[in-house]
């Protein structure tokens, strides 16, 4: 066999045929679901939002699709650059980022603002597969092959944490994480740092912004302030209820259009979609991301090769919780930190990263039966 | 280090295993998120659905339209005319100041005016309109309508305010109306009374009827949104107006009353159905302006009222009290006819005096009327006749049929500050002074002095009675409106004799129309418009024997000291259907005074002949009721 070189066994129409169906139907059904609430959030008009998020997605799918027919040994020498280029991207953003939002995550593109830690969180669940693609169970019990898996996880957390974002932060390292036990690191691992996790919440709370500590306050108890920092949550908890069974109907979320629901058309999308369809609406989208976890798993599971198994679990896993901190956010679950419902809230990084996400998860499925070469 | 990287069957299971294992936490947590769901939008679902109105709807009083009150015709007397006032939105100015400026150049509003409106635009959204000034003239309002496109945010409103067309020709009957006071609001704490700029009824008709003329407020439910504006009206139960309240009253005669009335300096009239009971005209003057009262009245004007010895604020009609003299002879000759004392051919001889015991009672006139029956004792006024007759009936007899004619009481007539007067008996003034009655008292008594009272409303009802056939006519207001009236009440009989009435009626058709009778210079030429009556002169200070010697004339007392002039009338002569009563306090004499203003007022009232027409309100017959 050739090391050096990619050997393609297919015709370009062979992948093209090979592209999970499936899957890019639940991505394009869920980033509809997102068209539909956009419309509503603006009152039954496709500007400001439903359109651009439209154009967003008619882009970030050629991505997508482009991402997916690269042969994945490509994402496999690729990692480390990207990696390496989201580690830039975030120590620029902490120099020269510009201040949104309290806390400086964006950098400016002319055209969009980029948030590197959405690309970054990509280039560590890339550069851990490409790590733990050829451990062997041994391998993951020496301590230094762990340290080095975990500092390339810690290195941009620390940068994150800086901004600060103790959101991302923290679903960065649940992400690296979920990599970690599924290279089969020691159980104990996860146990102590369990064990670690419960003894820091003393110090983290002493470290946190006021703001932070406030909105823990108020998740802890919403109504007691409802028109203060609680208010969101209320207003939400409020919307979601409202809508009962059946819900309010289409355009008819009088929550979400008469601006009692902060931030609807992105971080409390899901409130307005389940406020206007109720529960068959809010279970339906819970069912379609669901669906996407399994199918993201499942293509890891069929996958011929460590890193592509790693790669596409690692990013439904990363795409997962996503998904699960912005519904327990709204929901009163959580407290409030600031994530977008992937695909479906308003916003151009997220639509991208997810698109990127799938494109890969795409990858690791079409081109399963490659040869990975550590190189 | 194998190029081809197969893993071996051990790393393969564990990592299968493991993408399970986080396979299943994701199913858990998605059964939590689903879970969560369904609490909060079924188990939870009513509590937050109540919450979520609670945040969207807003609930605005639709304030009604007060009723109007008219007259027997439908002549307007209390209507809601159209107030123009000066709004400002503040987020449609460009310049709040700028806009506020233009406004005070054109209208002459000072500073603290205008700081006034900043400060109250200050305090609310800024798309709530304040408002700039109110009560303009067509004048502003056209100045303002023509800068209206220079002056964004400002617009003119049209509002209700409450007038008076015949302003103080009906002060006293219809009164007017007012802001809430802290008291109604303790007694009653609702949402329209706390409405800005509501007006409650505070005197006369407006009071009584109050509840009836305010209507039921409406409700509008609009949606809105965080910010409070409204987004859209969702529902709305219109206000009901409240009732057009129609009286008995003749307009025009009430304003001639009211100006007849006005030649003298105080003065109260009564003109009413003797068969029906419904009033004419209600007058007492001099009266005010109810136009400044409901737009608001100065303090030094208040001052004046109050301090005024006319008492202009009270109506004297039917809250004045004054002994009602000889015009309450007929009730002392019916209760002695009645009782069988005196007969048609009773006759007394009047030498100017009367004596009893010890005591001396002097007849108004002094040199006496000779021999004297009941008619010409009426139609002369003799006083001695009358006092003869108490001696024998006694107060007890005189004050029953008093009562039976409808003095000394209150008629829950439909003005609240009626009073009711007094007709002394034995036992009240036992329990008044803890003294015996004096036969004296009994003799003064039957001419009209001494404890006895009567409101010219009382006066007018008496005399209803006794030419209406000795029916218990009461007197009322209300023709229509959405209360009760007492048009088609059935007046019962008082219990006697016509022959009796008829007598008396002889009487008082003497007293106007015999040229010995105490009114003759006062009676109606043309035919077919006389009228009978009775004058009364009554003393509002006894007179000192020492006053009598030296003439001492009633013009030279000082004005509050002054007899009362008084007449009781009806008409037409024989057939009577109008009754009126007029007391010209410290006026005078009864004859030269009282009985040419009741002349007037008798002639006026067979001009427009008022019974039995109204405008269209179905029974208001009146004579079937006697």
């Amino acid at each position: 066999m050739d090391n050096t070189r990619f050997k393609s066994d297919a015709t370009f129409f062979d992948r093209l045929s090979s592209l999970n169906f499936g899957l890019v139907a639940l991505v394009s059904l869920l980033a509809g679901v997102g068209f539909v609430a956009l419309y509503s959030a603006a009152g039954g008009d496709f500007s400001p939002w439903a359109m651009r998020q439209m154009m967003r997605f008619g882009l970030g799918f050629f991505v997508m699709l482009f991402i997916a027919l690269i042969d994945v040994r490509y994402w496999f020498r690729l990692a480390w650059p990207i990696y390496i280029l989201g580690f830039g991207l975030l120590v620029i953003v902490e120099i020269m980022g510009q201040v949104g939002m309290g806390a400086q995550r964006w950098i400016n593109l002319g055209f969009m603002n980029l948030q590197p830690s959405e690309l970054m969180k990509i280039g560590v669940v890339m550069v851990l597969a490409r790590h733990f693609h050829n451990a062997s169970l041994q391998d993951m019990r020496h301590v230094r092959f762990l340290l080095s898996g975990a500092a390339m996880v810690l290195a941009p957390v620390a940068l994150v944490l800086l901004q600060p974002d103790l959101g991302t932060a923290l679903m960065t390292v649940m992400a690296g994480a979920a990599m970690f036990f599924l290279a089969g690191a020691p159980v104990w691992i996860f146990l102590g740092g369990f064990a670690i996790i419960g003894a820091a919440i003393p110090v983290i709370w002493h470290l946190m912004h006021d703001y932070q500590k406030q909105r823990v306050m108020t998740f802890l108890d919403p109504e007691s302030d409802p028109l203060g920092a609680g208010y969101h949550i209320m207003q939400s908890k409020i919307a979601l209820g409202s809508g009962g069974v059946e819900g309010k109907g289409f355009l008819q979320g009088s929550q979400s259009h008469l601006n009692f629901l902060p931030e609807k058309q992105t971080d409390f999308i899901f409130t307005l979609w389940a406020e206007e369809w109720g529960l068959f609406g809010g279970l339906f989208l819970l069912i379609l991301f669901g669906m996407v976890f399994g199918y993201g798993l499942w293509i890891g599971l069929r996958s011929r090769h460590n890193f592509g198994r790693l790669l596409a679990m690692g990013l439904t896993v990363n795409f997962s919780l996503y998904v699960f901190v912005n519904i327990a956010m709204v929901m009163g679950l959580i407290p409030v930190v600031g994530a977008p419902l992937p695909l479906v809230s308003y916003g151009g990084t997220a639509m991208l990263a997810a698109m990127i996400g799938f494109g890969l998860i795409m990858s690791c499925s079409v081109y399963r039966d490659s040869k990975v070469t550590r190189v | 280090m194998s190029d081809f990287v197969t893993k071996d069957a051990k790393d393969g299971r564990v990592l299968t295993r493991r993408a399970f294992v986080i396979g299943g936490l994701q199913g858990a947590l998605l059964c939590v998120l689903g879970g969560r769901l369904a609490w909060l939008q079924v188990s939870q679902g009513e509590r937050y659905k109540t919450l979520s109105d609670k945040n969207r709807i807003d609930s605005n009083l639709l304030v009604p339209e007060r009723g109007e009150i008219v007259d027997r015709f439908g002549v307007p007397l209390a209507v809601n005319q159209q107030n123009f006032r000066v709004l400002v939105v503040p987020e449609q100015t460009k310049d709040m100041r700028d806009s506020l400026g233009a406004v005070q150049d054109l209208l002459n509003l000072d500073e603290a005016h205008i700081a006034k409106v900043l400060e109250q635009a200050g305090r609310t959204a800024k798309f709530v309109p304040v408002e700039i000034a109110d009560d303009l003239t067509w004048k502003d309002v056209a100045k303002i309508e023509v800068n209206l496109p220079d002056l964004p945010g400002i617009s003119i409103d049209v509002g209700k305010s409450r007038t008076y067309p015949f302003s103080e020709s009906t002060a006293h009957l219809v009164g007017y109306v007012g802001a809430v006071s802290q008291a109604e609001l303790n007694r009653n704490n609702s949402e329209l009374l706390r409405q800005p700029g509501f007006k409650t009824g505070k005197t006369g008709l407006e009071r009584t009827y109050d509840k009836a003329l305010r209507g039921a407020p409406g409700n509008e439910q609009v949606e809105v949104n965080v910010m409070g504006r409204e987004v859209r009206r969702l529902e709305q139960s219109p206000a009901r107006s409240g009732a057009r309240l129609a009286l008995s009253v003749d307009a025009e005669l009430q304003r001639f009353t009211q100006e007849r009335l006005g030649r003298e300096r105080s003065a109260s009239a009564v003109i009413m159905d003797a068969y029906s009971g419904e009033i004419y005209a209600l007058s007492s003057s001099p009266a005010f302006d109810p136009n400044q009262f409901s737009s608001g009245l100065s303090a030094a004007v208040w001052e004046e009222l109050l301090a005024s010895e006319e008492h202009p604020l009270t109506n004297k009609a039917i809250a004045g009290q004054y002994p009602p003299g000889s015009t309450f002879k007929m009730v002392t000759a019916l209760a002695a006819l009645e009782a069988g004392l005196a007969t048609p051919k009773t006759v007394s001889h009047c030498p100017g005096h009367y004596e009893y015991g010890t005591d001396l009672f002097h007849c108004w006139k002094s040199s006496g009327h000779g021999w004297v029956d009941v008619v010409a004792a009426l139609s002369e006024s003799c006083d001695t006749y009358f006092y003869e007759l108490a001696t024998e009936l006694g107060i007890d007899a005189i004050a029953e049929m008093a009562h039976r004619l409808g003095l000394g009481q209150e008629y829950n007539f439909e003005l609240g500050e009626e009073r009711a007067g007094l007709v002394p008996t034995r036992k009240w003034k036992m329990g008044r002074f803890g003294q015996k009655w004096r036969a004296g008292e009994s003799i003064i008594a039957s001419i009209g002095q001494g404890y006895l009272q009567a409101t010219p409303l009382q006066m007018a009802v008496m005399t209803a009675r006794l030419v209406n056939g000795g029916r218990a006519v009461l007197p009322w207001l209300v023709l229509d409106g959405n209360v009760k009236s007492m048009r088609t009440v059935k007046w019962p009989s008082i219990q006697v004799k016509k022959k009796n009435l008829d007598l008396l009626k002889r009487g008082m058709d003497d007293a106007v129309n015999h040229e010995e009778g105490t009114a003759y210079e006062a009676r109606i030429k043309e035919k077919g418009f006389e009228y009978g009556g009775k004058t009364g002169t009554s003393q509002v200070k006894r007179i000192t024997m020492a006053q009598r010697r030296s003439g001492v004339l009633n013009k030279d007392l000082p004005w509050k000291l002054r007899h009362h002039a008084l007449f009781v009338g009806y008409a037409p002569i024989h057939d009577p259907r109008y009754v009126c009563s007029v007391v010209v306090e410290h006026g005078g004499g009864g004859s030269s005074i009282a009985a040419p203003l009741a002349r007037d007022l008798l002639m006026q009232t067979q001009r427009r002949a008022p019974a039995g027409r109204t405008a269209g309100i179905a029974g208001a017959k009146g004579r079937d009721n006697g």
